[in-house]
């Protein structure tokens, strides 16, 4: 018996030797660097979520066949927070701890990028996020590691304000949805409307998730609202959409930039015709001038996406991702090779912060800076108005 | 509020309302056959609309045969649900079961997810998208749709439990198990069929409200809860009550949302539901404590 042990063991030696002695034979391989990722791939926020996910998948597949970072490959570890801020939390701190990643992209969602500002801040790891609220970047002194790529809702509102203050409109109604996203678009909606002659006669809101919102807007069908403003993602817009359309509104519907995404107008069908909405411009890619700088890498975007996933599949949100994913590879790209993870972090912070200048991403040009972890200038925005169930550009 | 406006609430109420009854009345059912409480209720109603919109849109199938498709193929479902989860379980506790369907749930909400993917989706309207107009309240066609197939579904269940040789035999295992096994009832093929059964219920309560709310895969959790609530007021035994208790669920959420009483704004519209679970709880474990004392 013992016999019969010593050989099977001396066997499994050798198995696992040989695979070994393969590798050194080859020239040795250098590390990978590791960034993370937190996603949500499922739940609310999954029409955002997987698109972000999808982008960084095909950004690593594409970077490792060209032989990766200065040789390096890069490996991005995505966790999926299931839409639930406390999930994301604990995956970023795993992200952090466990798996020793040099940067951080995402989170999805407004509420899941405000639950991990202070774990970021205390291991001192840079955060590039791809949440809308402006306050996940301000004030920046507390904000010194945390970035982010997709406009704010604050710039969303502004988008939309002045095109209603010029078509006349004085007296809207408002119905957000109460997640961080909803209550945020709410607050600037609030804020903002004083400089443009706007007032707000009803505020209504929904939960993420509510398949009615037809009490609510009855209430809103009784006032002297010109116009409907719903600040939600797809799913619920899309039914704003269609319950409006089912008790014969006759006012125009604007949404948030969270409806940009081809699923909104699957899920509203009909109903989604005549909303507008402010937009990156990679809904309307083939609008877009070739002498706007942003035109290349646009374009390359979409196509690279849309070879993949299909026609018409191309979203702002994996665009959030592309251009988060890309500050970190440049920065990766100009590191030096040997650093330890704590230098490696601050180095790529400090990158980001002062060496994004004039940078064509998708969602705008960025020009980060100490005071500015946006870095986006006004107009980066498109205004979309959806005709025929396709995007076009009111200019 | 004007009479339109009220009149308006009570119409969205009653189409909300009446799919909570659908997936409530397939709680009862169970329960009432099985002693088992099943929390995959709700992913039944989710299977019927999403298969609905699959087969209609991915597999080209038209419409109708389509939706009865759906229907069949979330029976079978049920069917094996109850075989491989249920049955296997053999002598297992209530408890022991109740955990069981919700693994089950958790299991065909993740499949789903995986095979279909998270976005929502909206399968076509049966009859098309032009509102009408009822006194002064308009409804969409679906949501009349939604209503009717309620109205009819108990009007048919009732019927067949107490007018069909099957459906007394359903009855007679939900009153004495041990009875129904002395005359001849197998109490494992009732539970198969109450399974199936429910499962096809819950189906077409998601076939039918799918154009009209949407679906995805991750929509059985809060229909399910909000069925539960319905049965809970049916006492999981009395299919009327659970399908007066859905309706007044539906009603109340939409009224309470409409008329804006206190701290009923619409943020929190889903609490409305659960404060009824808790008030239907108390009152009945105080009417059963109440039973034990006297006898």
């Amino acid at each position: 018996m013992r016999k019969w042990f010593y050989l099977l063991l001396a066997a499994l030696i050798l198995a696992a030797a040989i695979p070994l002695a393969g590798c050194s034979s080859e020239k040795a391989d250098k590390a990978a660097y590791k960034v993370g990722a937190v996603f949500s791939t499922s739940g609310g926020y999954s029409s955002l979520g997987v698109p972000e996910q999808r982008t960084v998948e095909m950004m690593v597949e594409e970077i490792n066949d060209k032989g990766g970072i200065n040789g390096h490959p890069l490996e991005v570890i995505v966790y999926n927070d299931e839409s639930d801020s406390t999930k994301t939390l604990a995956l970023t701190t795993k992200l952090i701890e466990q798996d020793q990643v040099l940067a951080i992209v995402g989170p999805t969602f407004t509420g899941g990028s405000k639950a991990i500002l202070d774990a970021v801040k205390t291991a001192e790891i840079p955060n590039i996020s791809c949440a809308a609220s402006v306050d996940i970047v301000t004030p920046v002194a507390d904000r010194y590691w945390v970035f982010k790529t997709p406009q704010t809702d604050v710039q969303a509102v502004r988008e939309i304000y002045p095109y209603l203050e010029e078509a006349g409109i004085t007296t809207i109604a408002i119905i957000t949805d109460t997640s961080s996203f909803g209550q945020g678009g709410k607050k600037y909606l609030d804020s903002e409307k004083g400089n443009y002659g706007i007032s707000i006669v009803r505020d209504e809101t929904f939960t993420t998730g509510d398949t009615n919102m037809q009490s609510q807007l009855t209430r809103i069908k009784g006032t002297s609202a010109q116009a409907v403003v719903c600040w939600a993602t797809d799913k619920e817009s899309a039914i704003v959409a269609q319950d409006m359309k089912t008790l014969g509104f006759s006012i125009p519907l604007f949404c948030s930039h969270g409806v940009a995404t081809k699923a909104f107008i699957e899920q509203a069908g009909d109903a989604a015709n005549g909303v507008i909405l402010p937009a990156g411009k990679l809904l309307v890619v083939d609008e877009v001038p070739k002498s706007d700088p942003q035109k290349k890498v646009l374009t390359e975007y979409r196509d690279d996406y849309e070879d993949i996933y299909g026609e018409g599949t191309v979203n702002t949100f994996g665009g959030h991702a592309y251009d988060a994913l890309s500050m970190i590879v440049m920065a990766l790209e100009d590191m030096d090779e040997d650093l330890s993870t704590k230098d490696a972090r601050a180095f790529i912070r400090n990158y980001v912060e002062n060496d994004i200048k004039d940078w064509p991403g998708t969602g705008g040009v960025f020009t980060m800076s100490p005071t500015d972890h946006l870095g986006m200038v006004p107009g980066s925005l498109a205004l979309i108005k959806i005709e025929e169930g396709e995007w076009t550009w009111l200019q | 509020m004007s009479l339109d406006q009220f009149l308006q609430y009570l119409v969205s109420g009653l189409s909300q309302g009446s799919i909570y009854a659908l997936v409530g009345l397939g709680f009862t059912l169970i329960y009432a056959v099985t002693k088992i409480i099943n929390f995959a209720q709700g992913e039944f109603v989710m299977l019927g609309g999403m298969l609905s919109f699959v087969l209609i849109r991915s597999a080209g199938i038209p419409m109708v045969p389509a939706l009865l498709l759906s229907i069949i193929i979330a029976a079978a479902i049920g069917a094996i649900m109850y075989v491989l989860a249920i049955r296997s379980a053999k002598k297992a506790s209530g408890v022991s079961l109740i955990v069981i369907t919700i693994g089950a749930a958790i299991l065909i909400r993740g499949i789903a997810g995986e095979v279909w993917g998270v976005d929502a989706v909206r399968p076509p309207f049966f009859t098309g998208n032009e509102t009408l107009s009822f006194l002064g309240a308009r409804i969409h066609p679906q949501a009349l749709w939604i209503i009717g197939t309620t109205i009819a579904i108990t009007i048919a269940l009732h019927l067949f439990l107490s007018h069909t040789m099957l459906g007394k035999a359903l009855k007679a295992c939900s009153v004495n198990p041990q009875a129904a096994t002395l005359v001849g009832i197998d109490p494992r093929a009732m539970g198969l069929i109450a399974f199936s059964l429910a499962a096809a219920l819950g189906a077409i309560g998601g076939v039918v409200m799918a154009p009209l709310t949407l679906t995805s895969y991750n929509v059985g959790v809060m229909l399910g809860l909000k069925g539960f609530v319905a049965a809970s007021i049916g006492g999981f035994t009395s299919p009327l009550a659970t399908v007066i208790g859905g309706i007044a669920v539906g009603v109340i959420e939409s009224l309470a949302v409409g008329v804006g009483w206190g701290p009923f704004t619409s943020e929190y519209k889903d609490a409305i539901a659960l404060v009824i679970l808790l008030l239907i709880l108390l009152i009945r474990s105080g009417r059963l404590a109440a039973e034990e004392r006297v006898s």
